[in-house]
């Protein structure tokens, strides 16, 4: 028995997906911006792991372990996504990789 | 040989399909054995026909053949049937007849013309419809050939369209008319549906049976019915088009616009007599238009200098009288004096046509003068054309004015004022008949003159000058298709009056007229007189009226309208689409950080909504 | 005990995470990231979720923020870098974003706070872990298998120079 109340959990874990989500906003550095989403995806793992606590059931961990094995495929393409866009446009400004005259 | 009666429309019709489908490509020596050939096929066929129906039908018993059932929908039933009776019967032999010698004019006039093929298309097309109309047996089909002689009217009338003016002259011959043209789709209309037939007998014996006389019903049809008439006969209030017509050749102004397409309204009126004669009121307007049109076109037409615009406003003036007699009932002299004013004016017509192609085209009257001596032929043709319109003794135009003149006196409590109004115009009629004549062929010679004429032109002139002088013996009896006249004889002074007035008119214009211009020129100096010159010159100022009713609102409307009030609610939808388009188009942008503040709005409202109480 | 342990490592969470977001020095940020992500890790062991805890501390922590390493030095942004970052940085960058996600944040604890009162938590074995994986959520398994291939497909792909830079 833990003596944490979900709700405590639970108001940690938005608090992080705000900031994280902030940071996405905000920053206009590529490689920030995928972390600030590593933040955000952190903070939902954290969400389903309360939950589970909360419950007794392996089901939140499962899902936690789903975040990860995404969070990994994500960032492998992400980054290398990052690193074309650096050699084609020499920058990683996110803001002028935008060709469309909308 | 009755039943032959099909093939005298059938024969211009085909002539038309003919020239129309080879489109000019045949020679200009085939052309006019099609063109006037079939016109003359049908008038052989109509004389033929002529003398059997009064040979074997003394009693005047009616021939009617039914071609096919050409609508036939619930009620309404109109079939593609020819009626042939004495009235039909006149009306057939004048078309053809007249028709015919016009056509073989039209061979020598228009032979230097590039439209050759299209002329006499047109006018072969013409002669159907006007057949059409006159041996129709319901108001349907008349209202088919009505509407085909409005047509060949506007084609003819522009036929040299390279001129805008004549185009202009078409167009407007074209909308007046169907001004009219409309009052009598009405018309129909109000007699089908009140009579449940639009066959004419059918219909004129249910209307007896069924209205009494003055009901409101028959009034307002006679009424809508005389409004086509005054269209298409060129009488007050729509007589503006036809001196404008005279844009057209020659041969079209004394085919169309003198011997047969403005007797129209005549015939309609004739036609439907029964229905006339139940609206009393109707009948007295009849009369008044009659008497007021003769009395200004008259007024005009001594004003005009344009050959044949002074024949177009004496047109109109001979009209004027077939309108007062019908008015009055006295149906049988109303179409006689159309028979004999069909010979006299196409003669007017035709000659006064010889003397513009010998001038070289030259219209204005006083640009003419002593052409008695060069131009015999034509001198007197036009001389027993003028005779015959004056109504001078034992022409074939004295026989039908004077007996007209007469039963409009004794036929109506109105009677003497009317007659008054015929008597007047007679005065003028001679007035400006002189006036031409003294101009144009007598005096000092003006004027350069070519004086060769084809005999395809002087044959017919004198034909047609014969039947001017003879053609009062050629009356046909109309009994039993028109009321008989049962008038008392007037008294040997109204008699003596009518018989003597054009004479008067004669010495009266050869007093101002002939002794040289400078009297009229004195006079014309007066402010007056020039004035009312002028006025009269200008149709009595009635092209003016309408412009200012009617032509300049309208273009105003147009002006005002440019941008099309209704076009703008489906400009405006275009507008708002293509607006919001780009509004949209915004949200494209590419920014990626943009894109994300997107999706948390986008979270933001969804959980916002989610959470609602 | 545990509440008070809960509160101080919750707040060293949210201070790096703060940290991370305003760094200007990407190496910096992704320090910070590690310490936040460390302190998740504990926050979990206090919830009773032992494997997940050990799995952010090596996956997560471990390998995934070591990738970013590999990345940033491999692209070897440099100091003009960091002064254009600082060039970013203006007051008034914050402000729609502030007004954005403050919204979703009140949004978020008005949820949290309407919700019913929780229960007592529970450990959660890595036994139990173990059957669930290899039980119900056998095909999730193969499902995020394949989900790594096709990362690791696309993060080959993606990694190889282009064309033009190819000499034979």
């Amino acid at each position: 028995m833990t003596g944490v109340s979900i709700q405590h959990a639970l108001l940690l874990a938005a608090l992080l997906f705000v900031l994280g989500l902030v940071g996405l906003l905000v920053r206009r550095n590529l490689i920030m911006m995928l972390m600030s989403v590593e933040i955000m995806l952190n903070a939902a793992g954290l969400a389903f792991i309360a939950a589970g606590s909360r419950w007794g059931q392996a089901d939140g961990q499962v899902i936690f372990l789903l975040i990860l094995a995404l969070a990994a495929a994500e960032v492998g393409v992400g980054l290398g996504l990052v690193m074309q866009v650096y050699r084609r446009f020499n920058t990683v400004d996110v803001d002028r990789l935008s060709e469309m005259r909308g | 040989m009755l039943n032959l009666l099909w093939l005298v429309p059938a024969c211009p019709l085909l002539g038309f399909l003919v020239l129309f489908c080879s489109e000019g490509k045949l020679s200009n020596n085939r052309v006019p054995w099609i063109g006037a050939g079939s016109v003359g096929m049908s008038a052989l066929l109509s004389a033929g026909i002529g003398v059997d129906f009064l040979a074997h039908n003394p009693d005047q018993s009616v021939f009617r053949q039914m071609l096919w059932s050409w609508i036939a929908v619930s009620d309404f039933k109109v079939d593609f049937a020819l009626y042939l009776d004495a009235l039909s019967l006149t009306m057939m032999l004048v078309v053809t007849g007249v028709g015919f010698l016009i056509h073989v004019y039209s061979v020598g006039y228009m032979a230097d013309d590039p439209g050759y093929s299209r002329f006499f298309a047109c006018m072969n097309l013409f002669v159907f419809a006007m057949l059409m109309l006159v041996l129709a047996d319901n108001l349907a089909l008349l209202f088919l050939g009505w509407e085909g002689v409005g047509l060949c009217s506007y084609l003819l009338i522009g036929f040299w369209y390279d001129k805008a003016e004549n185009g202009h002259a078409a167009r407007k011959a074209f909308i007046v008319t169907r001004a009219g043209d409309t009052a009598m789709a009405l018309g129909l209309f109000l007699l089908f549906t009140q009579l449940g037939s639009l066959d004419i007998q059918i219909a004129m014996s249910k209307a007896v049976a069924g209205w009494p006389p003055g009901s409101s019903y028959a009034v307002a049809a006679s009424l809508l019915l005389l409004g086509g008439a005054v269209g298409k006969s060129a009488q007050l209030p729509l007589q503006v088009w036809l001196p404008d017509a005279m844009a057209g050749p020659t041969p079209v102004s004394a085919l169309i616009h003198a011997a047969t397409m403005v007797t129209a309204g005549v015939y309609l009126i004739a036609r439907t007599h029964a229905l006339f004669a139940l609206a009393p009121d109707v009948q007295l307007l009849v009369a008044a238009i009659g008497a007021i049109t003769l009395l200004l076109a008259g007024f005009a037409a001594l004003a005009q200098t344009d050959i044949k615009r002074i024949l177009a406003y004496s047109t109109i003036s001979q009209i004027g009288y077939m309108f007062l007699a019908l008015g009055v009932g006295a149906w049988s002299p109303a179409i006689f004096h159309l028979m004999t004013h069909a010979f006299f004016k196409a003669l007017l017509f035709l000659a006064a046509g010889a003397v513009i192609l010998s001038m070289r085209h030259e219209q204005n009257i006083f640009n003419m003068g002593g052409l008695w001596k060069r131009l015999p032929v034509t001198f007197w043709t036009f001389l027993i054309g003028a005779a015959a319109l004056v109504a001078l003794p034992f022409t074939s135009g004295y026989y039908s004015k004077h007996e007209l003149l007469l039963a409009v006196y004794s036929a109506s409590p109105h009677g003497p004022w009317l007659w008054a109004a015929g008597v007047a115009g007679a005065l003028l009629t001679a007035l400006y008949s002189a006036r031409l004549i003294l101009v144009v062929f007598l005096g000092p010679e003006r004027g350069q003159v070519k004086e060769d004429l084809p005999r395809t032109i002087t044959i017919p002139l004198v034909v047609l000058a014969l039947l001017a002088l003879f053609g009062g013996w050629l009356k046909m009896p109309l009994v039993p298709a028109l009321p008989a006249l049962d008038f008392p004889e007037p008294e040997s002074a109204v008699v003596w009056t009518t018989a003597l007035m054009p004479w008067l008119g004669i010495v009266a214009a050869y007093l101002i007229y002939g002794r040289g211009a400078d009297f009229i020129e004195r006079l014309s100096e007066n402010a007056i007189v020039s004035g009312l010159k002028r006025f009269c010159f200008n149709g009595c100022g009635f092209d003016t009226f309408y412009n200012r009713l009617l032509v300049q609102p309208f273009l105003w409307l147009a002006a005002v309208n440019k941008r099309d009030v209704i076009d703008s609610f489906y400009r405006d939808i275009v507008a708002l689409v293509i607006a919001g388009h780009r509004l949209l188009a915004l949200t494209q942008n590419g920014r990626l950080r943009w894109y994300a503040a997107a999706m948390v709005c986008g979270v933001a409202a969804g959980m916002s909504w989610g959470m609602r109480p | 005990m545990e509440q008070t342990l809960f509160f101080i490592s919750a707040l060293i969470a949210l201070i790096s995470t703060f940290m991370v977001v305003i760094q200007l020095n990407a190496v910096h940020a992704l320090l910070y990231l590690i310490v936040s992500l460390l302190a998740s890790g504990f926050i979990f062991f206090l919830l009773g979720a032992y494997f997940a805890a050990v799995l952010e501390v090596i996956i997560y922590a471990g390998a995934i923020m070591v990738l970013f390493v590999f990345v940033i030095m491999m692209l070897n942004l440099g100091h003009k870098t960091i002064d254009q970052e600082k060039s970013w940085f203006t007051p008034g960058i914050w402000r729609g974003p502030a007004i954005l996600c403050g919204l979703l944040l009140a949004e978020l604890v008005y949820a949290l706070s309407s919700g019913q009162a929780g229960g007592d938590m529970h450990v959660v074995s890595s036994k139990s872990l173990g059957i669930a994986l290899f039980g119900p959520y056998l095909l999730t398994v193969e499902a995020a298998s394949m989900l790594l291939l096709a990362g690791l497909v696309g993060a080959y792909h993606l990694g190889r120079p282009l064309k033009s830079k190819v000499t034979s």
